[in-house]
C-alpha cells in the first residue's frame, strides 16, 4: 500500500466547502495535511459581575482553561502564555500593531459575565495578520452549573471558524468504567463530557456490562448486559437512568447493536446453537428481527454508512476476521480489508462523514488502530502495534477515541488520536475505562 | 472394539505428558500419596491390564464422585473451537458423570484469550461451547440439560502479557454443574 499516495489524495479530496470565509483566508488550518507547528493563539478573557459574586474571577479562569485545553488537545493551537501580549479588553479596538510584533496569529477576547445562577460567555475572534475580526463576536447564555458547555460551545466556534471543520468538544462519550483484577472486572456503563469532565455512572456494578453505543440523537444509549444470564441488549434512556431490554430469547445471545443513522433500526449481532449471524430489528418494534448474514461463519460488529444504505462488518468467513462491506438488506457482501498475511481485522466503525472506516487490525505483534476508505484502498495505521482497541468517532470525523491496555493487570485507558495519527493523547479519566463510544454534538 | 482401547491409551499418554510439573514430579523422592493420606486414604487394587477395568479419575467416574473428578475445562487452539484428544477424553467423562448424576444440568462458559475483538470473542466463545455441548450430546447426555454461555475475553483464567503458554489457559470451556435447573 503507498501511503503517500494515499494522503496526497485525501488532502485534494477534503477541500471542504468553507462558510463565510474566502477561501486564501490567511488564518486556516488543513487538519488532513498534519500540522507541524501548532497555530500560536492568545486567549483573554475579562470578568463581570464580581462585585456581587466573589468567585466570578475564578469562574473566568475555569472557562479559559476549558477554551484553552479544547483548543490545545487538537495538536493545532498553542495557547499563548499571558505575559508575552499586549494589553485588551473586550469593548477595546485591538492594537493590531502591537499584536504583529509577537508570535501570536489568532486572537481570542472574551467576556464572561456572572448573574444570580447564570454565566454569559460572549467572545470575539481576531485574525492578528489580517489586521480584522474573524466572524462576529458570539455570546452563549447558560445556567451557572452549565458553564463547561458554554466554554466548549466557544471552542468549538473557534475551532470551525480556523480549521473549517465541523465542531466536536460539546459532546459526551459513553464508556465502561473498569475496576478490580483483570480475572473478575468489574463493569458498568458511564457517560462524561468529551474531555473526561463530569462523569456519570448509568448502570450499577453488579452485572457484567460491554460495548455501550449511542443514539444518533444522544437520548438513548444501547449495551449488552449479562444480568439474565445470556447477553441481551439493553436500551438506556441517559436522562432517567432506567433500562429495558430489547432481546430476551435465553437460547440466543445478543450482542454488538448499533443504531442507523436515522434511528429507526438497530443492527446488531445473534448467536444460536454456536453460530453468529448480523440482524436487524425495528426499534419501534424490537420483536421484530430479522438476519441479514446466513451461514456458519461468525459475522459480527455492524457498522452502518451515514446515508444508511450499507454496513461494514467483521466476518471469519475467509479463515481469519476480515473486513467486509455490503446492502443493508445483505445482499453484496465485499471483502475490504487485504493486509499482509497473518493479519486480522474487526471492530468497524464508519466515519460520520462518510469518507473512511476505522479499525482495529491484530498481528502478531499486537493490535492497532488504523482507518482505509470504504472500498479498502488508503489503508493508515494511526497507533503502533500493542493493545489498542475498539475505535469510535467524533462527531466530525476527524478524531477516534480508543482504548489501549498496559501495565502487568491490563489496565484500560481511553486515548485520542487525530485522522493523520499526530496527536496522540490519553483522556483526562480517574478511572480505568474501555469501550469508548461519541455521542452526536450537543444543540 | 478396538477404537475405544486405542483411545484411552492416547489418552492415557496425553495426559501424562500434560502433568503440569512432570519435572518435579520425576525428580522428587518416590512417595505414594495414597499410603501417606491421613486415614489411610484411598487405595486401588484394581488389575489394570483386566478386561472392563479402568484407573479412577482417568478415563472413567466412580459414581458418587465428584463432578471436578471429570475435569472441568478444556482448552482449544487458537481461533478454533475443535476439540483435541485430551478435550474429548475429559468430556466424556463429563458425559458419564452427567449420565450417571441425572438430577443435575451442565452451563457450558466458552471463553476466548485476549487478542481479536470483544465482539468476535464473545462469538468464539459461543461456537466453542457450542462445540463442547454437542460432544457431551453425541455421548449420550440429553441436549436440554445443557446450556451455553460465552463470556468472550471478558473472565480469562489468567492474567497474561502475551505468553503463549498464558494464552492458551483462556482459551477454554468450562462446564458447570447444578442441581434443579434441568430443562433450561
Amino acid at each position: 500500500m503507498n501511503r503517500r499516495a494515499a494522503i496526497s489524495l485525501f488532502g485534494a479530496a477534503a477541500i471542504a466547502p468553507f462558510a463565510g470565509f474566502a477561501q486564501d483566508a490567511p488564518l486556516r488550518i488543513e487538519i488532513t495535511e498534519g500540522v507541524m507547528r501548532p497555530m500560536p493563539l492568545a486567549i483573554r478573557f475579562e470578568t463581570l459581575g464580581a462585585g456581587d459574586h466573589p468567585d466570578a474571577e475564578a469562574l473566568t479562569k475555569e472557562i479559559e482553561d476549558v477554551i484553552a485545553a479544547d483548543l490545545q488537545g487538537t495538536g493545532l493551537f498553542e495557547i499563548a502564555k499571558p505575559q508575552d501580549a499586549p494589553h485588551a479588553g473586550f469593548d477595546m479596538t485591538v492594537d493590531y500593531i502591537a499584536w504583529k510584533a509577537t508570535d501570536i496569529e489568532a486572537l481570542v477576547i472574551g467576556q464572561v459575565a456572572v448573574g444570580d445562577g447564570n454565566v454569559t460567555v460572549r467572545f470575539r475572534l481576531y485574525d492578528v495578520f489580517a489586521g480584522q475580526p474573524l466572524g462576529d463576536g458570539i455570546q452563549f447564555d447558560s445556567p451557572r452549573e452549565g458553564w463547561r458547555r458554554a466554554s466548549h460551545k466557544v471552542a468549538d466556534q473557534i475551532y470551525t471558524r480556523i480549521t473549517g471543520e465541523s465542531p466536536y468538544f460539546d459532546s459526551r462519550i459513553a464508556f465502561i468504567g473498569e475496576s478490580g483484577p483483570a480475572t473478575a472486572r468489574v463493569k458498568r456503563v458511564g457517560v462524561m463530557d468529551y474531555d473526561g469532565a463530569d462523569v456519570k455512572w448509568l448502570t450499577a456494578t453488579d452485572d457484567l456490562v460491554l460495548s455501550p453505543r449511542f443514539s444518533p440523537d444522544g437520548r438513548t444509549v444501547l449495551y449488552t448486559s449479562f444480568a439474565s444470564g445470556v447477553p441481551q441488549i439493553m436500551s438506556l434512556d441517559v436522562e432517567t437512568v432506567s433500562a429495558t431490554p430489547l432481546t430476551n430469547d435465553p437460547r440466543a445471545m445478543s450482542f454488538a447493536p448499533r443504531y442507523s443513522p436515522d434511528g429507526t433500526w438497530i443492527a446488531f449481532s445473534r448467536e444460536t446453537a454456536g453460530n453468529t449471524d448480523i440482524w436487524l430489528m425495528e426499534v419501534r418494534n424490537p420483536s421484530f428481527a430479522k438476519p441479514v448474514t446466513r451461514g456458519p461463519s461468525i459475522d459480527t460488529a455492524p457498522s452502518w454508512s451515514p446515508d444508511g444504505q450499507h454496513l461494514v462488518f467483521e466476518s471469519d468467513r475467509s479463515g481469519s476476521s476480515q473486513l467486509y462491506v455490503m446492502r443493508a438488506d445483505g445482499s453484496g457482501p465485499t471483502r475490504i480489508s487485504f493486509g499482509e498475511e497473518g493479519a486480522s481485522y474487526g471492530e468497524p466503525t464508519w466515519s460520520p462523514r462518510g469518507d473512511r472506516i476505522a479499525f482495529t487490525r491484530q498481528t502478531d505483534t499486537g493490535s492497532s488502530i488504523g482507518i482505509m476508505r470504504p472500498d479498502g484502498s488508503g489503508e493508515q495505521l494511526l497507533s503502533e502495534p500493542g493493545k489498542d482497541a475498539g475505535p469510535s468517532w467524533a462527531p466530525n470525523g476527524r478524531v477516534l477515541i480508543f482504548t489501549r491496555l498496559s501495565g502487568d493487570d491490563q489496565v484500560a485507558q481511553l486515548h485520542s488520536v487525530d485522522i493523520t495519527g499526530r496527536n496522540m493523547r490519553p483522556v483526562a479519566l480517574n478511572d480505568a475505562a474501555s469501550d469508548p463510544a461519541w455521542g452526536p454534538l450537543l444543540p | 472394539m478396538r477404537l475405544p482401547l486405542t483411545l484411552i491409551a492416547a489418552t492415557l499418554a496425553l495426559s501424562a505428558c500434560n502433568m503440569p510439573n512432570d519435572a518435579a514430579v520425576v525428580s522428587a523422592p518416590v512417595t505414594d500419596p495414597y499410603v501417606n493420606a491421613a486415614g489411610g486414604g484411598a487405595v486401588y487394587r484394581g488389575d489394570v491390564n483386566a478386561p472392563g477395568t479402568r484407573l479412577p479419575g482417568v478415563d472413567s467416574i466412580a459414581p458418587g464422585t465428584d463432578f471436578a473428578a471429570a475435569g472441568t475445562t478444556v482448552y482449544f487452539d487458537e481461533s478454533q473451537a475443535v476439540l483435541n484428544d485430551e478435550g474429548r477424553a475429559t468430556l466424556t467423562r463429563q458425559a458419564q458423570w452427567l449420565t450417571q448424576n441425572a438430577a443435575y444440568s451442565a452451563v457450558v462458559e466458552g471463553h476466548a484469550d485476549e487478542p481479536g475483538t470483544r465482539e468476535f470473542n464473545l462469538a468464539l466463545g459461543a461456537r466453542r461451547a457450542t462445540s463442547v455441548q454437542e460432544y457431551l450430546v453425541s455421548k449420550g447426555v440429553e441436549a436440554g440439560r445443557i446450556r451455553t454461555v460465552s463470556f468472550g475475553k471478558e473472565r480469562p483464567a489468567s492474567i497474561c502479557a502475551s505468553e503463549a503458554s498464558c494464552l492458551a489457559r483462556n482459551r477454554r470451556a468450562v462446564t458447570v454443574v447444578s442441581q434443579s435447573q434441568a430443562g433450561v
